[in-house]
Formats: C-alpha cells, sequence, structure tokens
C-alpha cells in the first residue's frame, strides 16, 4: 500500500541467528498444532510466519513467548538455551509480543495499562514521561490519561507496541497486528516497525495478508498444518506462488454471471441508534438504499458502529430515531422473528452466544431461528425430521466438520461453526440479508465457498449487506462500496469506480463533512 | 416527644459504632470484587465471624484475642468459597449463597452454649489532648480501635487501587481475566488471596458485632448486614472512600430511627426500622448515577469463572 523501500534486513545479519528453533512440537488432546518446527531469526530482520488459520502460527509464537510450553524441541538465543515458564521469562529475555487481542484493559487508563504489564519497579512521573517520550520517538503519540476503552482501535494497539517497547526488546512478536487497523494507520505501523528493525530490533511479523507482507518483511516462514512447508525470501515468490504454499493448492477467483438490480428493497433514512457498549459507538444520522440483486460492501474497522447498525437491521433493538422501510413500509418496531418471517436474514459477527446458542445442539440451534420460515413447528409441536434434515443439509451443503445435528454448538471450531451460521442463513432464500464479517476465522477454501454463495444468492435476486474488516472480500464481491466510520457513513460508490485513494479517504472518515 | 431531646454528639458517636460492621465487610468484598469475583458469602462469613470471635474471646478472656480470631474464623469459611469457585470452577452466585446459608447454620451449632454469656469488655484507647477537645472530641476521638481501623482500611484500599502495583494487579485480573493472564499474571492465586482478604474483614465486621457492638451473642444477629455491605459495593461504584459515605449514612439513619422510636414519635415502628435501608439506597443511587455510572465501574470480569485455554 505505500511506496516505501522494504529494508534489507540481512544486512545487519551475524554469523549467529538471535532466536532459532529447532524441533518444536506441541499437541493438543489430539491435534497436533506444531510438528518438528525448525525457525531461525537474524538481528535486525522483518520476519514473516505465514499460515491459513489453523496452521499453528499462534501456538507457535506463544510457546516463544512462554504462555504455553512446547512437549519437545529446544529453542535457543544468541545461542544459550533459552526455556521460557511464563511470559516473565520472555520479557527477561527481552522478546515482547504484541497480541491480536488486545491485552488491554478498558476501564484503565493508559498509564495503568502500561504500568501493569512492566516487570520492573518504577516511579510513576519517570514512567510518565517515558511513555509520553518514546510514543513521540516512533509515531505512535499517546496520552498516558485516556482511558483505553474510549480510543480507537489503531490507538490501543499504540499501547501494547509503546509497553513493549519500553523493555527495549530485541525481539518483537507482532500477532495479526493489521487485522483492526484502517490504511492510514497500517502504513504508520509499518513506518514504526522499519524504524525498530533500522535500530537492530527483529520482528516476528504474523499475518496472512500476502501484500502487506511482502511490502515489510525480509523472509518468511509458511506453515501449514503445524509443519513448516518452507522458508524462503520474500522477494523470490510471487504472492499467488506463497498463496498456494499457504493453503495448499490454488485458489479460484468467485464469479458473478449476471448483475440484474430490481427495485429499491431497503431504505434507511436518518438513522440513529445508541449503543449499548458504554464504550460503544451511535450510529449518527445513517442513510442507505439497497436494491434487490445488489451485494452492498460496508467497510471500516469494527468498533465503528458495525455492531449496533447490526442490532438495528436485524431487529434486536429499535431504533432511536429515523425510518427503516422494507418494501416500503415501515418496519422500525417488528422484532427479529417478524422480520425473519418478512424474508430479512441476518447474521451476527459474535457466533458463540450471538449467532448460536453454544450449549445446543446444531438441530435446536436451526430450530430456533428458521421454525416460523421453513416450518419446523406444526400446532405448536417440533417436526424432529424436518429440522434434523434442515441441520443436516446445512452440515453437508456447507461442508462444516461435525459428527453430525446432534453436536453442541460450541464443539465447533470458530471456523466450522461460522461455515454452519452462515449456511443457516442462506438457505433460508432471504430477501435481505445482512451479514457481519462473513468468511472470519475460516480457511480461504472455504472462504471462498462462502463468497460464492452469497454471489450467487444475489444472483437470484437477493439484496446483500456485508459488513466486513476484510477489505480485500469487499472489493471481490460487493457491487457498492462504503465504510461506516464513528458511526457514520459516506455515500456508497461502485466498487469499479473506486481506486485505492478513494477507499483509503472513505474508511478515514475524511470524506464525512458534518 | 421532644426531638431536642435527641444529643447530636452521642447521634454522632453512636453512627460510627453501627456503621462500623458494614464499612468493614464492604471493604472486605470490594477488593473482592475488584478482582473479579462475586462472593456472596459475606452474611454468612460475618456471622462466623461474630461466634468465632465471641467463642475465642469467652474462653481465653481476651477480647483482642477475639477479634484476631474473628478474622481467622471468616477467612477460614472464605476458603471454602475459593475452592470451590477458583478450583472446581463453580458458579459463584450459588456459591455464595450456599456460603451464607452454610455460615448461618454453622454459627448456630457452635453458638448452641454460648447464648446469654457477656463477653469480656474491649477497652478503648486513651488518645490524649484529641479526646479532651469539648464537643468534636467526644465524637471522634473516644472510640475504640476498631473504628479507627475501619476508616483506615478504606483509605489503605482506596491507596492500594490508586498507588501501588499490587493494586493495579487485582485490577487488571478482575477488569480482565484473560488479558491478564496474557501479561503472565497469575489469576487464580491473585483471586484466592484477594477472597481470604475479603473473609478476614467480613469475619472482623461480625467479631465487632458480638464483642463491642451488641455485645452478646444470639442466633442470626447480622441481621442482613452482610447484604448491605454487598449493596454498599455496588452503589459506591467500587470507589473506596465512596463506602465511608454509604456506611455512615446507614449506621446514622439506624441510630436516628431508634432515637426518634425512644421519644415516641408517632410513626410505625415497621416504616421507621425501613428508613435506614431505604435513604441508603437512594443516596447511593444518586452518587452513583450520571458520570461514572456503575455500567462503566463494574469490574469487566465481575463473576467470571477463569479456565486456562490453550
Amino acid at each position: 500500500m505505500t511506496s516505501t523501500r522494504p529494508l534489507t534486513g540481512t544486512r545487519q545479519s551475524q554469523a549467529i541467528p538471535l532466536l532459532s528453533l529447532s524441533g518444536i512440537t506441541k499437541s493438543f488432546s489430539n491435534i497436533v498444532a506444531n510438528s518438528n518446527i525448525k525457525l531461525s531469526l537474524n538481528h535486525g530482520e522483518i520476519h514473516a510466519l505465514l499460515g491459513e488459520n489453523g496452521a499453528g502460527k499462534s501456538t507457535l509464537v506463544k510457546i516463544i513467548y512462554g504462555l504455553i510450553s512446547a512437549d519437545s524441541g529446544e529453542m535457543y538465543i544468541s545461542n544459550t538455551k533459552y526455556r521460557p515458564k511464563n511470559p516473565k521469562d520472555a520479557r527477561k529475555n527481552r522478546i515482547g509480543m504484541v497480541f491480536q487481542h488486545f491485552s488491554l484493559f478498558n476501564a484503565m487508563n493508559v498509564y495503568e495499562n502500561i504500568a501493569v504489564g512492566l516487570d520492573d519497579s518504577f516511579s510513576e512521573l519517570d514512567l510518565r514521561y517515558r511513555i509520553i517520550d518514546l510514543s513521540k520517538k516512533y509515531g505512535l503519540p499517546l496520552n498516558p490519561n485516556d482511558v483505553v476503552g474510549n480510543l480507537s482501535a489503531g490507538q490501543q494497539q499504540r499501547i501494547e507496541i509503546v509497553r513493549c517497547l519500553l523493555q527495549s526488546p530485541k525481539l518483537l512478536i507482532m500477532d495479526e497486528p493489521t487485522s483492526v487497523l484502517n490504511p492510514m494507520e497500517i502504513e504508520q505501523l509499518f513506518n514504526t516497525l522499519r524504524k525498530l528493525a533500522s535500530e537492530g530490533t527483529s520482528i516476528l511479523y504474523i499475518s496472512h495478508k500476502l501484500n502487506e507482507v511482502k511490502e515489510l518483511c525480509n523472509r518468511a516462514t509458511v506453515l501449514r498444518g503445524g509443519k513448516v512447508i518452507r522458508t524462503c525470501n520474500i522477494k523470490d515468490y510471487s504472492t499467488a506462488e506463497i498463496a498456494e504454499l499457504m493453503v495448499g493448492n490454488s485458489v479460484k477467483a468467485t464469479v458473478r454471471t449476471n448483475k440484474i438490480f430490481g427495485e429499491t428493497l431497503l431504505k434507511i433514512q436518518n438513522l440513529y441508534q445508541d449503543s449499548e457498549d458504554p464504550y460503544g459507538i451511535s450510529i449518527k444520522n445513517l442513510n442507505l438504499e439497497i436494491k434487490s440483486g445488489q451485494i452492498l460492501g460496508i467497510g471500516g474497522v469494527s468498533g465503528n458502529g458495525q455492531e449496533e447498525l447490526m442490532t438495528a437491521l436485524s431487529g434486536e433493538l429499535k431504533p432511536k430515531k429515523g425510518k427503516i422501510l422494507f418494501n416500503g413500509s415501515l418496519i422500525n418496531s417488528l422484532n427479529s422473528e417478524e422480520r425473519r418471517s418478512l424474508g430479512i436474514f441476518s447474521a451476527p459477527e459474535e457466533r458463540l452466544g450471538h449467532a448460536a446458542c453454544p450449549d445446543m445442539t446444531l438441530s435446536d440451534n436451526v430450530l430456533i431461528t428458521c421454525s416460523k420460515t421453513a416450518n419446523l413447528t406444526k400446532y405448536g409441536f417440533i417436526q424432529k425430521d424436518l429440522t434434523k434434515n434442515l441441520a443436516q443439509n446445512i452440515i453437508s451443503k456447507f461442508d462444516v466438520r461435525t459428527k453430525d445435528f446432534s453436536s453442541l454448538a460450541s464443539s465447533l471450531s470458530g471456523g466450522n461453526l461460522q461455515k454452519f451460521v452462515v449456511g443457516r442463513e442462506l438457505l433460508q432464500n432471504p430477501k435481505l440479508l445482512v451479514i457481519n464479517q462473513p468468511t472470519w476465522g475460516v480457511d480461504a477454501a472455504a472462504a471462498n465457498f462462502i463468497r460464492q454463495a452469497i454471489i450467487n444468492l444475489a444472483e437470484a435476486g437477493t439484496a446483500v449487506i456485508i459488513i466486513s474488516q476484510d477489505l480485500d472480500e469487499l472489493l471481490e464481491v460487493s457491487d457498492d462500496f462504503t465504510a461506516l466510520v464513528s458511526g457514520r457513513i459516506s455515500n456508497p460508490r461502485p466498487v469499479g469506480d473506486l481506486g485505492l485513494k478513494d477507499i483509503g479517504e472513505m474508511m478515514s472518515g475524511t470524506l464525512l463533512d458534518d | 416527644m421532644d426531638i431536642s431531646s435527641i444529643d447530636p454528639v452521642i447521634l454522632i458517636a453512636s453512627l460510627m459504632v453501627s456503621s462500623t460492621s458494614i464499612l468493614l465487610a464492604a471493604t472486605g468484598e470490594l477488593i473482592v470484587e475488584k478482582s473479579g469475583v462475586l462472593n456472596l458469602g459475606v452474611e454468612g462469613m460475618m456471622i462466623i465471624g461474630a461466634i468465632c470471635g465471641f467463642i475465642i474471646c469467652v474462653e481465653f478472656k481476651s477480647p483482642f484475642l477475639g477479634l484476631i480470631g474473628s478474622a481467622l474464623g471468616g477467612a477460614l469459611l472464605s476458603m471454602i468459597f475459593a475452592a470451590v469457585t477458583q478450583f472446581l470452577r463453580a458458579n459463584q452466585v450459588a456459591s455464595g449463597l450456599a456460603l451464607t446459608l452454610f455460615g448461618l447454620g454453622l454459627a448456630s451449632l457452635l453458638g448452641h452454649s454460648y447464648t446469654g454469656i457477656k463477653p469480656p469488655y474491649l477497652p478503648k484507647p486513651n488518645i490524649p489532648l484529641l479526646s479532651d477537645i469539648p464537643i468534636v472530641g467526644k465524637m471522634l476521638f473516644q472510640h475504640d480501635v476498631v473504628v479507627y481501623f475501619s476508616i483506615v482500611s478504606v483509605v489503605a484500599a482506596w491507596f492500594l487501587f490508586q498507588k501501588t502495583k499490587l493494586g493495579l494487579i487485582v485490577k487488571a485480573v478482575g477488569e480482565n481475566q484473560e488479558s491478564a493472564h496474557a501479561l503472565g499474571y497469575n489469576v487464580i492465586r491473585t483471586r484466592v488471596i484477594a477472597i481470604l482478604v475479603g473473609g478476614s474483614f467480613a469475619g472482623l465486621a461480625g467479631g465487632y458485632l458480638s464483642l463491642v457492638r451488641v455485645p452478646q451473642w444470639t442466633e442470626g444477629m447480622t441481621a442482613g448486614a452482610g447484604w448491605i455491605a454487598l449493596a454498599l459495593v455496588v452503589f459506591s461504584g467500587w470507589k473506596p472512600l465512596r463506602l465511608i459515605i454509604g456506611a455512615y449514612i446507614f449506621g446514622g439513619f439506624t441510630i436516628l430511627q431508634l432515637n426518634l422510636q425512644a421519644i415516641g414519635i408517632e410513626l410505625s415502628v415497621a416504616l421507621l426500622s425501613m428508613t435506614p435501608y431505604i435513604v441508603t439506597i437512594i443516596a447511593l443511587v444518586l452518587i452513583s448515577s450520571g458520570k461514572g455510572r456503575v455500567g462503566t465501574s463494574t469490574p469487566g470480569s465481575l463473576g467470571k469463572v477463569f479456565m486456562k485455554v490453550r
């Protein structure tokens, strides 16, 4: 995304690598998460750790950071044996880690969040100065008194990074750092990382976004199924080649055969929706229109009103102000059951507890959402066979890896449950489908399948609203694109007309005027 | 009926005494809840503290040993709660309620042969100069040590959470258990210690009732004070200094309504005995509404079971 020249970290490399792993193996009950992993990191190198979800990246870095211990294998730091019992040991060896899901405390301020993560003793005033100093030096401005819950995801990540930098790490582990950032924040982060690398800090960069990795990293280690597939110089490979290494086979692109838009199906006028979360963002004056057969992609970092828009559309909460019109009639006061019977279906982001009841079987989960639309009850009695068949149907059509319809929702892995939830909504022949993060946590092949299923639905005349943080996905699938930033939305525009600059502006909210 | 027969000096002096027990229990529970644990067994720990302290005081003829015994009794009972909720991962609400029922029952059993006995008095410290100040001296400086200890412990709790690393860790564990674990803090150990501290405070609160405030042993003598302490913690928005306000309003109205009954005010006794509860709740709701709402100050992981994953 930026044109800055990637650093050649190898220029600093010395004979002895900073960190080297050999034969690292770890299994959980019956799954082998890491098998005989070999990895070495040079000083001042930005090294990518690539792989699909479930490839074992997170397990490996958790072993390095001392959160879990390996079953076998050895680790060395500058040729001395390294065996961390807990993260404190790792930090003593000057290894820092920035988590994908921040380990921050919302109700506490920036200073407290940083202080609680430091092992050494310090004086409050001194630490405050060092936070301000360090954050300025690396272009990560922070105010120690801000309450974390009120900050954006990008600002929260800065706290994590500054917390690591205060311990002057030799190795910084970054777990999917860009998944919550907008394009401008990503560029800022990359500049910081390059500066750190040029000062001799090694960075282990975990990602599945190949463009970023190609831009930032020197070498890459690709994991698949818990094994190292290859370690390579990233410049010698094309993105497609690396993708193939990660997935194991090539993924074909989605196809759209027709684009016929019908009448305007859903119209939102001046919608206001308050957030239920004390640190959430409320929806302000939102206007939107969607025709049947159209796919509208709503981008933006989660936590900018995505959840609130979702609850307003699904009928979970009544809008505070404004109108939601479906086929010309006002549906503000209809609850989700009533909206479902009109043909409005939704798949919220949080799979367990929101989109599915964790402690109920898959067939019961089908029953509670589709009892009316799929006629699963008769005179108030459950049609057991119909329900089971429908659940089994979803399982086989969407390749949900589980025993059968009697499995508990909570027993499925994130990706599999995701396929089940999406499949359940897609099979109801919705008139309008609202879907939040449709491919979150699923592997590339399954993600592709879900995207194609969404496209097929639109071709058959369904209007689809996709809310997603995955920009590439939105640009691939949607007809029109807009971004939800700070609870406000810019005018949707056809995807074909958009340049990267336009998207960047939409996603940072600069197009919104008051 | 003559309102002027109520002496404000004595009123304030006795409200401090009557609030002390609730204040102690609430301070302990606040520490527990800050660590993310909801222990509804305060009432049970208080009554166990009351009887343990009483027995030790009578047997050893030492009120000081009695107070220490009451704290140990409360801590011992809270260990059951800690074991059940932290190591066996049981539901905290159910376990807490069970702890209260168990504590009340066990206390009656233990205290069977101790009804009607008078325990030795806890001597009051003589504070020179300050206690001789007219009015203020009698109001504030002629109390027993536990009254002062309760105030000091509230301030200490405030200092702990505002100024120390230890307090920061406890807050972190209660705010987001997964993050605290990821940073390398031992969530379970922190919580077990907090539960024990909370238990000793509740025990001491009970001991103060049976050894100083009443002083004798009667079954069910805590009479819901543990529940009021729990409510105080919530309405104080988990802020230690506000506990003093809440506890003193409650204590004040308890004493006031007793005085009003004594001078024969023409209002039903039932209504009068209700006032401390109602006034306390209204006052605290007013304090906790608006900025710094309860919703945002509740420890994020309160009542959640912690399980290490992967």
